[in-house]
Protein backbone atom coordinates (compact mmCIF):
# COMPACT_ATOMS: atom_id res chain seq x y z
CA UNK A 1 0.00 0.00 0.00
CA UNK A 2 1.12 3.52 -0.67
CA UNK A 3 0.40 6.90 0.89
CA UNK A 4 0.38 9.49 -1.89
CA UNK A 5 0.87 13.10 -0.82
CA UNK A 6 0.19 15.65 -3.53
CA UNK A 7 0.73 19.41 -3.16
CA UNK A 8 -1.30 21.14 -5.86
CA UNK A 9 -2.67 24.53 -6.87
CA UNK A 10 -5.96 25.07 -5.01
CA UNK A 11 -8.16 25.55 -8.05
CA UNK A 12 -7.18 22.15 -9.46
CA UNK A 13 -8.80 20.29 -6.56
CA UNK A 14 -12.08 19.49 -8.29
CA UNK A 15 -10.33 18.17 -11.38
CA UNK A 16 -8.05 15.95 -9.29
CA UNK A 17 -10.94 14.66 -7.21
CA UNK A 18 -12.93 13.74 -10.32
CA UNK A 19 -9.96 12.01 -11.89
CA UNK A 20 -9.39 9.92 -8.75
CA UNK A 21 -13.06 9.05 -8.42
CA UNK A 22 -13.03 7.80 -12.02
CA UNK A 23 -10.22 5.45 -11.00
CA UNK A 24 -12.18 4.03 -8.13
CA UNK A 25 -10.20 5.76 -5.42
CA UNK A 26 -12.78 6.54 -2.78
CA UNK A 27 -11.03 8.44 -0.03
CA UNK A 28 -9.16 11.73 0.11
CA UNK A 29 -7.94 14.11 2.80
CA UNK A 30 -7.25 17.78 2.04
CA UNK A 31 -5.39 20.42 4.02
CA UNK A 32 -4.75 24.05 3.22
CA UNK A 33 -1.03 24.72 3.25
CA UNK A 34 1.48 27.30 2.13
CA UNK A 35 4.60 26.41 0.28
CA UNK A 36 7.05 27.13 -2.47
CA UNK A 37 9.31 25.18 -4.76
CA UNK A 38 10.85 26.93 -7.70
CA UNK A 39 7.87 29.26 -7.83
CA UNK A 40 9.17 32.04 -5.67
CA UNK A 41 6.84 34.52 -4.02
CA UNK A 42 6.98 38.24 -4.63
CA UNK A 43 7.27 41.54 -2.75
CA UNK A 44 4.30 43.42 -1.39
CA UNK A 45 3.75 46.81 0.27
CA UNK A 46 1.78 47.29 3.46
CA UNK A 47 1.20 50.86 4.60
CA UNK A 48 4.33 52.04 2.83
CA UNK A 49 6.64 49.23 3.91
CA UNK A 50 7.85 46.55 1.52
CA UNK A 51 7.98 42.95 2.57
CA UNK A 52 8.64 39.64 0.86
CA UNK A 53 6.01 36.96 0.47
CA UNK A 54 7.79 33.65 0.07
CA UNK A 55 4.92 31.21 0.50
CA UNK A 56 2.01 30.61 -1.80
CA UNK A 57 -1.29 28.97 -0.90
CA UNK A 58 -1.52 25.35 -1.97
CA UNK A 59 -3.61 22.32 -1.12
CA UNK A 60 -2.11 19.11 0.22
CA UNK A 61 -3.95 15.91 -0.66
CA UNK A 62 -3.36 12.60 1.06
CA UNK A 63 -4.59 9.42 -0.57
CA UNK A 64 -4.04 5.84 0.56
CA UNK A 65 -4.12 3.29 -2.27
CA UNK A 66 -3.18 -0.27 -3.01
CA UNK A 67 0.22 -0.78 -4.59
CA UNK A 68 -1.22 -1.75 -7.96
CA UNK A 69 -3.43 1.35 -8.15
CA UNK A 70 -0.66 3.73 -7.16
CA UNK A 71 0.94 4.33 -10.56
CA UNK A 72 -2.44 5.00 -12.16
CA UNK A 73 -3.38 7.34 -9.33
CA UNK A 74 -0.14 9.26 -9.64
CA UNK A 75 -0.69 9.66 -13.35
CA UNK A 76 -4.27 10.78 -12.83
CA UNK A 77 -3.26 13.38 -10.26
CA UNK A 78 -0.44 14.65 -12.45
CA UNK A 79 -2.69 15.07 -15.48
CA UNK A 80 -5.48 16.73 -13.53
CA UNK A 81 -3.30 19.09 -11.51
CA UNK A 82 -1.01 20.22 -14.30
CA UNK A 83 -1.49 23.70 -15.77
CA UNK A 84 1.92 24.04 -17.39
CA UNK A 85 2.62 27.16 -15.32
CA UNK A 86 5.31 27.18 -12.66
CA UNK A 87 4.00 26.19 -9.23
CA UNK A 88 1.91 23.16 -10.29
CA UNK A 89 3.18 21.21 -7.31
CA UNK A 90 4.71 17.85 -6.41
CA UNK A 91 3.70 14.32 -5.55
CA UNK A 92 5.40 12.31 -2.79
CA UNK A 93 4.87 8.58 -2.40
CA UNK A 94 5.73 6.59 0.71
CA UNK A 95 5.09 3.04 1.77
CA UNK A 96 2.07 2.58 3.96
CA UNK A 97 2.44 0.01 6.73
CA UNK A 98 -1.10 -0.46 7.91
CA UNK A 99 -4.58 0.87 7.27
CA UNK A 100 -7.64 0.43 9.56
CA UNK A 101 -11.26 1.34 8.88
CA UNK A 102 -12.44 2.62 12.22
CA UNK A 103 -16.13 1.76 11.90
CA UNK A 104 -15.68 -1.91 11.06
CA UNK A 105 -12.11 -2.70 12.10
CA UNK A 106 -11.27 -3.89 8.58
CA UNK A 107 -7.58 -3.76 7.83
CA UNK A 108 -5.27 -3.01 4.95
CA UNK A 109 -6.62 -3.92 1.53
CA UNK A 110 -10.14 -4.34 2.95
CA UNK A 111 -9.95 -0.85 4.39
CA UNK A 112 -9.10 0.87 1.11
CA UNK B 1 -35.34 77.97 -7.19
CA UNK B 2 -37.48 75.67 -9.24
CA UNK B 3 -35.99 72.71 -7.46
CA UNK B 4 -36.86 74.08 -4.05
CA UNK B 5 -40.38 74.80 -5.13
CA UNK B 6 -40.65 71.32 -6.47
CA UNK B 7 -39.41 69.88 -3.22
CA UNK B 8 -42.09 71.74 -1.32
CA UNK B 9 -44.68 70.73 -3.81
CA UNK B 10 -43.50 67.16 -3.51
CA UNK B 11 -43.75 67.40 0.26
CA UNK B 12 -47.31 68.57 -0.09
CA UNK B 13 -48.06 65.83 -2.55
CA UNK B 14 -46.72 63.19 -0.25
CA UNK B 15 -49.07 64.42 2.45
CA UNK B 16 -52.04 64.62 0.18
CA UNK B 17 -51.62 61.21 -1.34
CA UNK B 18 -55.26 60.54 -1.88
CA UNK B 19 -55.86 63.66 -3.92
CA UNK B 20 -54.83 63.67 -7.57
CA UNK B 21 -52.97 66.97 -7.82
CA UNK B 22 -52.48 69.22 -10.78
CA UNK B 23 -48.96 70.58 -10.78
CA UNK B 24 -50.13 74.05 -11.75
CA UNK B 25 -52.41 74.21 -8.71
CA UNK B 26 -49.57 73.21 -6.42
CA UNK B 27 -47.15 75.63 -8.04
CA UNK B 28 -49.54 78.49 -7.45
CA UNK B 29 -50.10 77.59 -3.83
CA UNK B 30 -46.40 77.11 -3.20
CA UNK B 31 -45.69 80.77 -3.74
CA UNK B 32 -47.06 81.51 -0.32
CA UNK B 33 -44.83 80.94 2.74
CA UNK B 34 -47.93 79.89 4.58
CA UNK B 35 -48.46 76.93 2.31
CA UNK B 36 -44.88 75.93 2.80
CA UNK B 37 -45.10 76.32 6.52
CA UNK B 38 -48.21 74.23 6.95
CA UNK B 39 -47.88 72.01 3.85
CA UNK B 40 -51.62 72.15 3.49
CA UNK B 41 -53.76 73.16 0.56
CA UNK B 42 -56.20 75.19 2.68
CA UNK B 43 -54.68 78.64 3.28
CA UNK B 44 -56.33 81.72 4.70
CA UNK B 45 -55.22 85.09 6.14
CA UNK B 46 -55.72 84.28 9.82
CA UNK B 47 -53.73 81.11 9.47
CA UNK B 48 -51.06 83.19 7.72
CA UNK B 49 -50.62 85.41 10.80
CA UNK B 50 -50.73 82.54 13.28
CA UNK B 51 -48.38 80.38 11.21
CA UNK B 52 -45.64 82.99 10.62
CA UNK B 53 -43.57 81.86 13.69
CA UNK B 54 -44.14 78.31 12.55
CA UNK B 55 -42.13 78.98 9.39
CA UNK B 56 -38.91 79.11 11.42
CA UNK B 57 -39.81 75.96 13.32
CA UNK B 58 -40.82 74.13 10.18
CA UNK B 59 -37.55 75.14 8.53
CA UNK B 60 -35.57 73.80 11.46
CA UNK B 61 -37.47 70.54 11.69
CA UNK B 62 -37.43 69.94 7.94
CA UNK B 63 -33.70 70.55 7.86
CA UNK B 64 -33.25 68.26 10.84
CA UNK B 65 -35.15 65.50 9.06
CA UNK B 66 -32.81 65.80 6.07
CA UNK B 67 -29.74 65.76 8.28
CA UNK B 68 -30.80 62.77 10.36
CA UNK B 69 -32.21 60.89 7.40
CA UNK B 70 -29.07 61.80 5.51
CA UNK B 71 -26.62 60.31 7.96
CA UNK B 72 -28.81 57.24 8.35
CA UNK B 73 -28.61 56.69 4.60
CA UNK B 74 -24.87 57.39 4.72
CA UNK B 75 -24.67 54.57 7.23
CA UNK B 76 -26.21 52.31 4.62
CA UNK B 77 -22.88 52.56 2.84
CA UNK B 78 -21.41 50.66 5.80
CA UNK B 79 -24.27 48.20 5.50
CA UNK B 80 -23.53 47.52 1.85
CA UNK B 81 -19.82 47.23 2.60
CA UNK B 82 -20.38 44.63 5.31
CA UNK B 83 -23.03 42.71 3.38
CA UNK B 84 -20.80 42.47 0.33
CA UNK B 85 -17.66 41.73 2.35
CA UNK B 86 -19.48 38.87 4.01
CA UNK B 87 -20.78 37.39 0.78
CA UNK B 88 -17.52 37.37 -1.20
CA UNK B 89 -14.73 34.90 -0.59
CA UNK B 90 -11.89 35.78 1.82
CA UNK B 91 -9.44 36.48 -0.96
CA UNK B 92 -11.61 39.32 -2.26
CA UNK B 93 -12.80 41.00 0.93
CA UNK B 94 -10.28 43.85 1.00
CA UNK B 95 -11.25 44.77 -2.53
CA UNK B 96 -14.94 44.83 -1.69
CA UNK B 97 -14.32 47.09 1.29
CA UNK B 98 -12.15 49.39 -0.78
CA UNK B 99 -14.71 49.58 -3.59
CA UNK B 100 -17.45 50.53 -1.17
CA UNK B 101 -15.65 53.32 0.59
CA UNK B 102 -14.36 54.59 -2.75
CA UNK B 103 -17.70 54.65 -4.48
CA UNK B 104 -19.36 56.45 -1.59
CA UNK B 105 -16.69 59.13 -1.77
CA UNK B 106 -16.78 59.46 -5.56
CA UNK B 107 -20.56 59.75 -5.46
CA UNK B 108 -20.34 62.71 -3.11
CA UNK B 109 -17.73 64.48 -5.18
CA UNK B 110 -19.48 63.93 -8.51
CA UNK B 111 -22.84 64.97 -7.12
CA UNK B 112 -21.41 68.23 -5.85
CA UNK B 113 -19.47 68.82 -9.03
CA UNK B 114 -22.21 68.11 -11.58
CA UNK B 115 -24.88 65.76 -10.36
CA UNK B 116 -27.16 67.90 -8.22
CA UNK B 117 -27.53 70.64 -10.81
CA UNK B 118 -28.13 68.08 -13.54
CA UNK B 119 -30.89 66.57 -11.43
CA UNK B 120 -32.64 69.54 -9.86
CA UNK B 121 -31.74 72.88 -11.45
CA UNK B 122 -34.02 74.12 -14.15
CA UNK B 123 -35.68 70.84 -15.09
CA UNK B 124 -39.16 72.32 -15.55
CA UNK B 125 -40.91 69.29 -16.93
CA UNK B 126 -38.03 68.45 -19.22
CA UNK B 127 -35.55 65.62 -19.53
CA UNK B 128 -32.65 66.95 -17.49
CA UNK B 129 -31.41 69.82 -15.38
CA UNK B 130 -28.53 72.10 -16.18
CA UNK B 131 -24.87 71.38 -16.82
CA UNK B 132 -23.33 73.76 -14.33
CA UNK B 133 -20.37 72.95 -12.18
CA UNK B 134 -20.40 73.00 -8.40
CA UNK B 135 -23.37 73.39 -6.14
CA UNK B 136 -23.08 76.19 -3.61
CA UNK B 137 -24.24 75.87 -0.01
CA UNK B 138 -25.70 78.65 2.17
CA UNK B 139 -23.07 81.03 3.60
CA UNK B 140 -21.85 80.73 7.20
CA UNK B 141 -24.43 81.99 9.67
CA UNK B 142 -26.65 82.75 6.67
CA UNK B 143 -24.61 85.96 6.45
CA UNK B 144 -25.61 87.90 3.37
CA UNK B 145 -28.19 85.32 2.36
CA UNK B 146 -31.76 86.15 1.53
CA UNK B 147 -33.26 84.67 4.68
CA UNK B 148 -36.81 85.22 3.58
CA UNK B 149 -36.24 83.34 0.37
CA UNK B 150 -34.45 80.57 2.23
CA UNK B 151 -37.26 80.24 4.71
CA UNK B 152 -39.63 79.88 1.79
CA UNK B 153 -37.83 76.80 0.58
CA UNK B 154 -38.49 75.20 3.95
CA UNK B 155 -35.02 73.76 4.62
CA UNK B 156 -31.33 74.60 4.39
CA UNK B 157 -29.56 74.19 1.06
CA UNK B 158 -26.83 71.98 2.46
CA UNK B 159 -29.26 69.63 4.19
CA UNK B 160 -31.16 69.12 0.96
CA UNK B 161 -27.96 68.54 -1.01
CA UNK B 162 -26.62 66.14 1.63
CA UNK B 163 -29.81 64.12 1.73
CA UNK B 164 -29.95 63.81 -2.05
CA UNK B 165 -26.25 62.97 -2.25
CA UNK B 166 -26.46 59.89 -0.02
CA UNK B 167 -29.13 58.49 -2.33
CA UNK B 168 -26.77 58.64 -5.32
CA UNK B 169 -24.21 56.77 -3.28
CA UNK B 170 -26.77 54.04 -2.53
CA UNK B 171 -27.43 53.53 -6.24
CA UNK B 172 -23.72 53.15 -6.91
CA UNK B 173 -23.20 50.59 -4.16
CA UNK B 174 -25.81 48.32 -5.72
CA UNK B 175 -23.52 47.85 -8.69
CA UNK B 176 -20.46 46.86 -6.67
CA UNK B 177 -22.13 43.82 -5.13
CA UNK B 178 -23.19 42.18 -8.37
CA UNK B 179 -19.85 42.65 -10.10
CA UNK B 180 -17.66 41.49 -7.20
CA UNK B 181 -14.68 39.14 -7.39
CA UNK B 182 -13.73 39.68 -11.02
CA UNK B 183 -13.91 43.38 -11.93
CA UNK B 184 -10.89 45.67 -12.00
CA UNK B 185 -10.88 48.44 -9.40
CA UNK B 186 -10.30 51.59 -11.47
CA UNK B 187 -12.53 50.72 -14.44
CA UNK B 188 -15.31 50.05 -11.93
CA UNK B 189 -14.76 53.39 -10.23
CA UNK B 190 -14.72 55.07 -13.63
CA UNK B 191 -18.18 53.67 -14.24
CA UNK B 192 -19.24 55.03 -10.86
CA UNK B 193 -18.08 58.48 -11.95
CA UNK B 194 -20.48 58.37 -14.89
CA UNK B 195 -23.28 56.74 -12.94
CA UNK B 196 -23.20 59.32 -10.15
CA UNK B 197 -22.33 62.33 -12.26
CA UNK B 198 -24.65 61.74 -15.20
CA UNK B 199 -26.82 58.65 -15.43
CA UNK B 200 -28.48 58.81 -12.02
CA UNK B 201 -28.93 62.61 -12.01
CA UNK B 202 -30.49 62.75 -15.46
CA UNK B 203 -32.76 59.84 -14.63
CA UNK B 204 -33.65 61.40 -11.30
CA UNK B 205 -34.47 64.73 -12.88
CA UNK B 206 -37.39 63.12 -14.69
CA UNK B 207 -39.17 62.57 -11.41
CA UNK B 208 -37.80 64.25 -8.31
CA UNK B 209 -36.29 67.10 -10.31
CA UNK B 210 -39.73 67.99 -11.60
CA UNK B 211 -39.29 66.51 -15.03
CA UNK B 212 -41.62 64.93 -17.56
CA UNK B 213 -42.41 61.77 -15.61
CA UNK B 214 -43.49 63.67 -12.53
CA UNK B 215 -45.75 65.80 -14.71
CA UNK B 216 -47.28 62.60 -16.02
CA UNK B 217 -48.14 61.52 -12.50
CA UNK B 218 -45.47 58.87 -11.98
CA UNK B 219 -44.83 58.22 -8.32
CA UNK B 220 -41.70 56.97 -6.58
CA UNK B 221 -41.68 58.18 -3.01
CA UNK B 222 -38.18 57.26 -1.92
CA UNK B 223 -36.60 55.60 -4.91
CA UNK B 224 -37.63 52.01 -5.70
CA UNK B 225 -37.09 52.98 -9.31
CA UNK B 226 -34.86 56.03 -9.23
CA UNK B 227 -32.31 54.50 -6.90
CA UNK B 228 -32.81 50.75 -6.73
CA UNK B 229 -33.79 49.81 -10.21
CA UNK B 230 -31.38 52.32 -11.78
CA UNK B 231 -28.60 50.72 -9.75
CA UNK B 232 -30.01 47.32 -10.64
CA UNK B 233 -30.09 47.93 -14.40
CA UNK B 234 -26.53 49.26 -14.29
CA UNK B 235 -25.52 46.16 -12.35
CA UNK B 236 -27.30 43.79 -14.73
CA UNK B 237 -25.77 45.39 -17.78
CA UNK B 238 -22.35 45.24 -16.17
CA UNK B 239 -22.80 41.61 -15.19
CA UNK B 240 -23.68 40.61 -18.73
CA UNK B 241 -20.71 42.46 -20.22
CA UNK B 242 -18.34 41.30 -17.49
CA UNK B 243 -19.22 37.64 -17.56
CA UNK B 244 -19.52 35.17 -14.73
CA UNK B 245 -16.76 34.23 -12.32
CA UNK B 246 -14.51 31.50 -13.63
CA UNK B 247 -15.82 28.15 -12.51
CA UNK B 248 -19.26 29.36 -11.39
CA UNK B 249 -21.10 27.76 -14.30
CA UNK B 250 -19.64 24.40 -15.32
CA UNK B 251 -20.72 21.53 -17.51
CA UNK B 252 -22.17 19.92 -14.39
CA UNK B 253 -24.24 22.93 -13.45
CA UNK B 254 -23.81 25.72 -10.93
CA UNK B 255 -20.79 25.62 -8.64
CA UNK B 256 -21.56 27.90 -5.69
CA UNK B 257 -18.87 30.09 -4.17
CA UNK B 258 -19.92 30.64 -0.55
CA UNK B 259 -19.16 33.92 1.15
CA UNK B 260 -16.56 34.38 3.82
CA UNK B 261 -18.53 35.77 6.74
CA UNK B 262 -22.19 35.24 7.51
CA UNK B 263 -22.00 37.47 10.61
CA UNK B 264 -20.71 40.39 8.52
CA UNK B 265 -23.41 39.80 5.94
CA UNK B 266 -26.05 39.75 8.67
CA UNK B 267 -24.67 42.84 10.34
CA UNK B 268 -24.65 44.57 6.99
CA UNK B 269 -28.30 43.72 6.44
CA UNK B 270 -29.32 45.04 9.84
CA UNK B 271 -27.36 48.24 9.19
CA UNK B 272 -29.21 48.64 5.90
CA UNK B 273 -32.53 48.04 7.65
CA UNK B 274 -31.69 50.77 10.16
CA UNK B 275 -30.55 53.16 7.45
CA UNK B 276 -33.75 52.58 5.53
CA UNK B 277 -35.73 54.42 8.20
CA UNK B 278 -33.81 57.45 7.03
CA UNK B 279 -34.09 56.47 3.37
CA UNK B 280 -37.88 56.22 3.46
CA UNK B 281 -38.73 58.30 6.51
CA UNK B 282 -36.86 61.41 5.52
CA UNK B 283 -38.25 61.20 2.00
CA UNK B 284 -41.35 62.76 3.50
CA UNK B 285 -39.19 65.87 3.06
CA UNK B 286 -40.95 67.69 5.88
CA UNK B 287 -41.24 67.32 9.65
CA UNK B 288 -42.50 70.73 10.73
CA UNK B 289 -46.16 69.91 11.28
CA UNK B 290 -47.93 67.28 13.30
CA UNK B 291 -49.27 65.82 10.08
CA UNK B 292 -45.81 65.47 8.60
CA UNK B 293 -44.14 63.95 11.61
CA UNK B 294 -47.05 61.57 11.94
CA UNK B 295 -46.45 60.56 8.35
CA UNK B 296 -42.76 59.99 9.05
CA UNK B 297 -43.78 57.69 11.91
CA UNK B 298 -46.14 55.81 9.66
CA UNK B 299 -43.37 55.41 7.10
CA UNK B 300 -41.06 53.96 9.77
CA UNK B 301 -43.68 51.34 10.65
CA UNK B 302 -44.46 50.38 7.05
CA UNK B 303 -40.78 50.18 6.23
CA UNK B 304 -40.15 47.86 9.14
CA UNK B 305 -43.12 45.63 8.47
CA UNK B 306 -42.28 45.23 4.79
CA UNK B 307 -38.78 44.06 5.69
CA UNK B 308 -40.08 41.71 8.35
CA UNK B 309 -42.55 40.27 5.91
CA UNK B 310 -39.80 39.81 3.32
CA UNK B 311 -37.80 37.79 5.85
CA UNK B 312 -40.63 35.52 6.97
CA UNK B 313 -42.00 34.85 3.49
CA UNK B 314 -38.52 34.02 2.25
CA UNK B 315 -37.90 31.64 5.12
CA UNK B 316 -41.22 29.82 4.67
CA UNK B 317 -40.68 29.43 0.93
CA UNK B 318 -37.11 28.20 1.40
CA UNK B 319 -38.21 25.65 3.99
CA UNK B 320 -40.84 24.27 1.65
CA UNK B 321 -38.73 24.31 -1.48
CA UNK B 322 -35.34 23.23 -0.17
CA UNK B 323 -36.05 21.86 3.34
CA UNK B 324 -33.32 24.22 4.49
CA UNK B 325 -33.49 27.93 5.23
CA UNK B 326 -30.60 29.69 3.47
CA UNK B 327 -29.51 32.59 5.67
CA UNK B 328 -28.07 34.58 2.77
CA UNK B 329 -31.34 34.44 0.82
CA UNK B 330 -33.20 35.40 3.98
CA UNK B 331 -31.01 38.47 4.30
CA UNK B 332 -31.84 39.23 0.68
CA UNK B 333 -35.52 38.79 1.53
CA UNK B 334 -35.37 41.52 4.17
CA UNK B 335 -33.78 43.90 1.70
CA UNK B 336 -36.21 43.02 -1.07
CA UNK B 337 -39.06 43.87 1.28
CA UNK B 338 -37.42 47.19 2.02
CA UNK B 339 -36.87 47.98 -1.64
CA UNK B 340 -40.42 47.04 -2.52
CA UNK B 341 -41.98 49.39 0.04
CA UNK B 342 -39.67 52.24 -0.91
CA UNK B 343 -41.82 53.41 -3.82
CA UNK B 344 -44.74 54.07 -1.48
CA UNK B 345 -44.00 53.69 2.22
CA UNK B 346 -46.60 56.21 3.43
CA UNK B 347 -49.96 55.36 1.93
CA UNK B 348 -50.25 51.61 2.53
CA UNK B 349 -51.85 50.18 5.60
CA UNK B 350 -49.60 47.90 7.62
CA UNK B 351 -51.36 44.92 6.06
CA UNK B 352 -50.64 46.25 2.59
CA UNK B 353 -47.01 46.92 3.53
CA UNK B 354 -46.73 43.32 4.72
CA UNK B 355 -48.14 42.14 1.40
CA UNK B 356 -45.84 44.35 -0.65
CA UNK B 357 -42.75 43.35 1.33
CA UNK B 358 -43.73 39.70 1.29
CA UNK B 359 -43.84 39.60 -2.48
CA UNK B 360 -40.31 41.01 -2.39
CA UNK B 361 -39.36 37.84 -0.53
CA UNK B 362 -41.07 35.70 -3.17
CA UNK B 363 -39.14 37.53 -5.88
CA UNK B 364 -35.82 36.75 -4.21
CA UNK B 365 -36.52 33.05 -3.77
CA UNK B 366 -37.49 32.53 -7.40
CA UNK B 367 -35.20 34.89 -9.25
CA UNK B 368 -31.87 34.10 -7.57
CA UNK B 369 -31.78 30.63 -9.17
CA UNK B 370 -33.29 32.08 -12.33
CA UNK B 371 -30.30 34.35 -12.86
CA UNK B 372 -28.06 31.31 -12.59
CA UNK B 373 -30.09 29.64 -15.33
CA UNK B 374 -29.23 32.58 -17.56
CA UNK B 375 -25.60 32.37 -16.40
CA UNK B 376 -25.75 35.89 -14.99
CA UNK B 377 -23.43 35.81 -12.00
CA UNK B 378 -24.78 38.13 -9.32
CA UNK B 379 -22.56 37.56 -6.30
CA UNK B 380 -24.82 39.11 -3.65
CA UNK B 381 -28.28 38.91 -5.19
CA UNK B 382 -28.46 42.62 -5.90
CA UNK B 383 -30.44 42.15 -9.11
CA UNK B 384 -33.33 40.30 -7.48
CA UNK B 385 -33.29 42.58 -4.44
CA UNK B 386 -32.87 45.98 -6.04
CA UNK B 387 -33.89 45.70 -9.67
CA UNK B 388 -36.74 43.21 -9.57
CA UNK B 389 -38.16 44.11 -6.16
CA UNK B 390 -37.76 47.74 -7.17
CA UNK B 391 -39.88 47.19 -10.27
CA UNK B 392 -42.50 45.39 -8.19
CA UNK B 393 -42.57 48.12 -5.58
CA UNK B 394 -42.95 50.81 -8.20
CA UNK B 395 -45.65 48.94 -10.04
CA UNK B 396 -47.82 48.27 -6.98
CA UNK B 397 -47.94 51.92 -5.83
CA UNK B 398 -51.51 52.44 -7.12
CA UNK B 399 -52.73 49.70 -4.76
CA UNK B 400 -52.51 52.15 -1.88
CA UNK B 401 -52.08 55.48 -3.63
CA UNK B 402 -55.19 56.35 -5.59
CA UNK B 403 -53.51 59.38 -7.11
CA UNK B 404 -51.45 57.16 -9.38
CA UNK B 405 -52.13 54.67 -12.14
CA UNK B 406 -50.63 51.35 -13.12
CA UNK B 407 -50.25 52.57 -16.67
CA UNK B 408 -48.11 55.57 -15.75
CA UNK B 409 -46.11 53.52 -13.29
CA UNK B 410 -45.33 51.10 -16.11
CA UNK B 411 -44.33 53.94 -18.42
CA UNK B 412 -41.92 55.12 -15.77
CA UNK B 413 -40.51 51.64 -15.15
CA UNK B 414 -39.92 51.06 -18.87
CA UNK B 415 -38.46 54.52 -19.45
CA UNK B 416 -35.97 54.11 -16.64
CA UNK B 417 -35.09 50.67 -17.91
CA UNK B 418 -34.45 51.86 -21.43
CA UNK B 419 -32.46 54.91 -20.38
CA UNK B 420 -30.31 53.16 -17.80
CA UNK B 421 -29.63 50.10 -19.93
CA UNK B 422 -28.60 52.17 -22.93
CA UNK B 423 -26.40 54.55 -20.93
CA UNK B 424 -24.84 51.71 -18.97
CA UNK B 425 -24.16 49.71 -22.11
CA UNK B 426 -22.41 52.68 -23.64
CA UNK B 427 -20.29 53.48 -20.60
CA UNK B 428 -19.42 49.87 -19.76
CA UNK B 429 -18.82 49.18 -23.44
CA UNK B 430 -16.39 52.04 -23.88
CA UNK B 431 -14.52 51.27 -20.68
CA UNK B 432 -14.32 47.60 -21.62
CA UNK B 433 -13.04 48.39 -25.10
CA UNK B 434 -10.49 50.99 -24.02
CA UNK B 435 -9.02 49.68 -20.76
CA UNK B 436 -10.83 46.42 -20.06
CA UNK B 437 -13.03 45.75 -17.07
CA UNK B 438 -12.14 42.22 -16.04
CA UNK B 439 -9.03 41.00 -14.21
CA UNK B 440 -6.96 38.23 -15.78
CA UNK B 441 -7.77 34.63 -14.97
CA UNK B 442 -4.64 34.35 -12.84
CA UNK B 443 -5.57 37.40 -10.83
CA UNK B 444 -9.10 36.14 -10.38
CA UNK B 445 -7.80 32.85 -8.99
CA UNK B 446 -5.19 34.52 -6.81
CA UNK B 447 -7.80 36.87 -5.38
CA UNK B 448 -8.20 40.58 -5.93
CA UNK B 449 -6.83 41.42 -2.48
CA UNK B 450 -3.43 40.13 -3.51
CA UNK B 451 -3.69 41.05 -7.17
CA UNK B 452 -4.77 44.70 -7.03
CA UNK B 453 -4.51 45.87 -3.44
CA UNK B 454 -1.63 44.03 -1.82
CA UNK B 455 -3.48 43.80 1.48
CA UNK B 456 -5.14 40.54 2.47
CA UNK B 457 -8.32 40.83 4.48
CA UNK B 458 -7.53 37.67 6.40
CA UNK B 459 -3.76 37.13 6.31
CA UNK B 460 -3.24 33.51 7.20
CA UNK B 461 -0.50 32.19 9.36
CA UNK B 462 2.60 34.35 9.11
CA UNK B 463 6.01 33.75 10.54
CA UNK B 464 5.90 36.86 12.77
Amino acid sequence: MKLITAVIKPFRLDAVREALTALGVEGLTVTEVKGYGRQKGHTEIYRGAEYAIHFLPKLKLEIAVNGDVAPKAIEAITEAARTGQIGDGKIFVIDLEEVVRIRTGEKNADAL
Amino acid sequence: MGSELFHSAKAALSVQTLIKPSWKKLAIFSFTPLFLATTSLTANAQEAVAAAPAADTAYIFNTLLFLIGGFLVMWMAAGFAMLEAGLVRSKNVSMQCLKNIALYSIAGLMYWLIGYNLMYTGVDGGYMGSFSFIYAMDPVGLDGADSAALLETGYSTASDWFFQMVFVATAASIVSGTLAERIKLWPFLLFVVFLTGFIYPIAGSWQWGGGWLSEMGFSDFAGSTLVHSVGGWAALTGAILLGARKGKYTANGVSPMPGSSIPLATLGTFILWLGWFGFNGASQLAMGTISDISDVSRIFVNTNMAAASGVVVTMILLQFMYKKVDVTMTLNGALAGLVAITAEPLAPTVAQAIFIGGIGGVIVVFTVPLLDKFKIDDVVGAIPVHLLAGIWGTFIVPLSNSGTSYGVQLIGIVSYAAFTIICSLIVWGIIKAVIGIRVSEEEELLGLDKAEIGVEAYPEFTSR
